[in-house]
């Protein structure tokens, strides 16, 4: 097996609500997507907020990380806060404009909106 | 007391089975290590990345070499 199979560098792990809105699903679908094109891996938020150690120690340990809240309630960022998981880069999709209702017929353009927040907030750590 | 340390089998992998096992040699600890290689395995404990050390059920390190120094903390040692 290769030298550097393991602990690839360029693996962001992408923590999203995924809560039931709008917003919520919105965050699931980009990291869904992401996670598809390569561009982070998403991860399970509940074994976080379930404080299994495996979950929590894998976010504690990451390098790159990206939390995405679908609103201001900020769940993903009270999971993690609970878990003593240091918040990396942290996005909030209310704050892009995007409305929170109970559609969960989701927008294609803004599942793009969240992607490019998501690839921005990559990019700078 | 009993250590897993899980990788598929990369020089990372490899390297943390070594550093466990010398840091529970030196510390003199009768803790049993286990090198799990097998993906499936792996899955079940929930971590994101390898190479990863559990010692006794709780996930101590994930996705990068321990110290020894690391490795005899978490035996108490």
């Amino acid at each position: 097996m290769a030298n550097d199979c393991c602990t690839p560098g360029g693996n962001v792990m992408i923590l999203a609500c995924s809560g039931g809105s709008n917003v919520g699903q919105l965050s699931n679908q980009a990291a869904v997507e992401l996670t598809r094109e390569g561009v982070g891996k998403m991860f399970c938020l509940a074994g976080i907020g379930g404080q299994l150690s495996g979950f929590v120690q894998s976010a504690r340990d990451v390098a790159g990380m990206v939390v995405i809240d679908g609103c201001s309630l900020g769940c993903a960022k009270a999971s993690l806060e609970n878990a003593q998981v240091p918040m990396k880069s942290y996005i909030v999709l209310t704050d892009l404009g995007i409305e929170k209702n109970k559609d969960l017929n989701l927008k294609p353009e803004e599942v793009l909106k969240v992607k490019e927040a998501v690839k921005e907030a990559i990019a700078k750590q | 007391m009993h250590i897993k340390v899980l990788g598929p089998g990369c020089k990372k992998c490899h390297e943390t089975d070594k550093v466990v096992r010398e840091a529970v040699t030196d510390a003199g600890s009768d803790a049993t290590v286990e090198y799990i290689t097998d993906i499936a395995e792996i899955a079940k404990h929930g971590i994101f990345s390898t190479p990863a050390v559990i010692v006794d059920g709780d996930v101590k390190a994930v996705g990068k070499v321990p110290s020894k120094a690391d490795v005899k903390k978490w035996i108490g040692k």
